[in-house]
């Protein structure tokens, strides 16, 4: 791990501007901030990540879940990812979401994590974790390991012939079929931007994964009321039944009405460059009635794109038979 | 830049943070270079070597510590995010002849083989008793999936658990 300056403030203003000289907010930045530390500081110790300073902001107000006027939920960015599982507004309005951030991780990281770090955790593909692979995300222009590598577990949909890391998280499949909306506050001011628009697909700049410039806090996370009459459900296929990451995942949120579908949010995880909200298999899907067959042409709608690799090709049937169990659990 | 000093106060000129910690009820004075993390902070600078290092990369649970009691990997923190807060190790729980419930249950259901990964088992364990795990075994071993045993004593681990909870 390389050296840095270690800062720690209770004000938010102060940690934006500690921060606000940063060569950039993307891989390289010279200034980073640290919420649970369980990317952050993995990746220092791979050399990955070198910040001169990292800012500690653990203790800016910025810790709790309260219900908004409108009948939606604000969640702060440090809030831990355990508490924000087990929260008995997000369990009984957000399922979706608790069962996301509770198939994650292990019950230890979990208490670390916080909703601001884990919209920004890092791909696990083996090549950005190993300095001396090329990795065009780690070092723009060096080329991709994995197209030609050991691709088993890395991305499907939103590839780039300079990238094809997936992004790992649970929190932001669900996240983004919640339709949640981001709130950053920077040296210019404040701001809110929708999940769909926060992360970036990599294209020919694998190494700028968010919309995020040097000094933007994330603050807190807005959710709009849960659709009425909606059931919602998370569900992850991984190697191992636990502490590992998605393989495929699926986020569904539907209302059915008289035994048609009215209303379906889908997005997948394991499978795209950011976390992938298919309005596609949505479209497919509204006004179907509910049975396996709808469901089945919602899932090819939704891996259409699908552009496999030398070792992931299971995925796409994979991630069509996750999204099909998933629209039946929440249905039948 | 005046403002840059000022936010970087909390690092001396020679690089080096000074912090008090609370650990197992003791408060330690201790000059730290800021990459140290919790865990080798616990180690080499208390000298408290019952949290183990596995992995160094929140992989395996061996060094689980308990942060203002809950449950945390030592190795993806940094020791200078801990002050002002109570840290319990394994040293903390329980000694020899006045052993912690959950210490005394895995002895008597053998709950271990290396015993590498036993005090990380053991502190995920008790933070279990407060957290919202179901009753059933299958629950336990979610709840405790975070915490590897590469001599694959997770049978016994499971039923020290439960013998604890009293659903044996
Ligand atoms: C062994 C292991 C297994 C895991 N398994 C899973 C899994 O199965 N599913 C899953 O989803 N995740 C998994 N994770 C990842 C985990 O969920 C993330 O590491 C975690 O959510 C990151 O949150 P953090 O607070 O610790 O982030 P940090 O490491 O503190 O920060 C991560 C990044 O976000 C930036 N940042 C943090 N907060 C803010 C903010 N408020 N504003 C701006 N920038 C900010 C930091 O500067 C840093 O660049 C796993 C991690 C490990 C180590
Ligand atoms: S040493 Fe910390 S999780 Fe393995
Ligand atoms: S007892 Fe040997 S690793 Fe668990």
């Amino acid at each position: 791990m390389r050296s840095f300056a270690f800062v720690r403030t209770d004000d938010v203003s102060a940690a934006i501007a500690a921060s606000a000289d940063s060569s950039t907010a993307q891989q390289g930045a010279s200034a980073r901030f640290v919420a649970g530390g369980t990317t952050l500081i993995d990746l220092m110790k791979l050399n990955v990540e070198r910040p001169e300073r990292v800012i500690d902001i653990n203790r800016l107000p910025l810790d709790r879940i309260e219900p908004l006027a409108d009948g939606g939920l604000k969640i702060g960015a440090t809030v831990r990812n355990s508490d924000l599982a087990n929260h008995a507004v997000v369990r009984r309005d957000y399922p979706v979401l608790s069962q996301a951030v509770l198939a994650g991780a292990s019950a230890q990281l979990r208490n670390m994590a916080t909703t601001g770090g884990n919209l920004l955790q890092r791909t696990r593909c083996m090549y950005f974790r190993d300095t001396a692979s090329a990795c065009n995300k780690r070092e723009p222009g060096t080329g991709c390991s994995a197209i030609l590598g050991a691709n088993r577990t890395l991305a499907i949909l939103g590839t780039s012939e300079h990238c094809i890391a997936t992004n790992p998280s649970d929190m932001n499949v669900a996240m983004a079929a919640l339709e949640a909306t981001i709130h950053v506050r920077g040296i210019r001011g404040e701001r809110s931007i929708a999940i769909a628009d926060f992360h970036l697909l990599p294209g020919d700049t694998p190494h700028r994964e968010t919309v995020l410039e040097p000094g933007d806090l994330i603050t807190h996370v807005t959710l709009a009321p849960p659709a009425p009459g909606s059931r919602s459900c998370y569900l992850k296929l991984r190697d191992r039944a636990s502490y590992e990451f998605a393989l495929a995942s699926a986020a569904v949120i539907v209302t059915v009405v008289g035994g048609r579908v009215a209303r379906a949010r889908i997005a997948l995880g394991g499978v795209g460059t950011k976390p992938w909200r298919s309005t596609r298999a949505e479209s497919v899907l509204t006004g179907e009635p509910v049975s396996g067959p709808a469901f089945r042409k919602a899932a090819d709608a939704a891996l259409h794109d699908a552009r496999p690799r030398s070792q992931n090709a299971f995925k796409v049937e994979l991630a069509r038979r996750c999204l099909v169990h998933a629209l039946k659990e929440v249905t039948l | 830049m005046n403002s840059r000093t000022q936010f970087e106060s909390a690092t001396g000129a020679d690089g080096v943070v000074h912090v008090t910690l609370r650990i197992n009820g003791t408060a330690y004075r201790l000059p730290l270079d800021p990459r140290a993390t919790l865990l080798d902070c616990l180690r080499e600078t208390v000298g408290l070597t019952g949290t183990k290092k596995g992995c160094d990369h929140g992989q395996c649970g061996a060094c689980t510590v308990h942060v203002d009691g809950r449950r945390v990997n030592a190795c993806l923190s940094l020791a200078v995010m801990h002050e002002g807060e109570e840290i319990t190790t394994i040293e903390g729980i329980g000694q020899p002849g006045a052993l912690h419930a959950v210490q005394s249950a895995f002895l008597a259901r053998d709950a271990y083989q290396c015993g590498y990964c036993t005090s990380g088992q053991i502190m995920s364990a008790l933070a279990l008793l407060g957290e919202p795990c179901g009753p059933k075994d299958a629950d336990v071993r979610e709840c405790m999936s975070g915490n590897i045993c590469r001599c694959g004593a997770y049978p016994n681990i499971v039923a020290a658990i439960q013998h604890v909870r009293g659903k044996s």
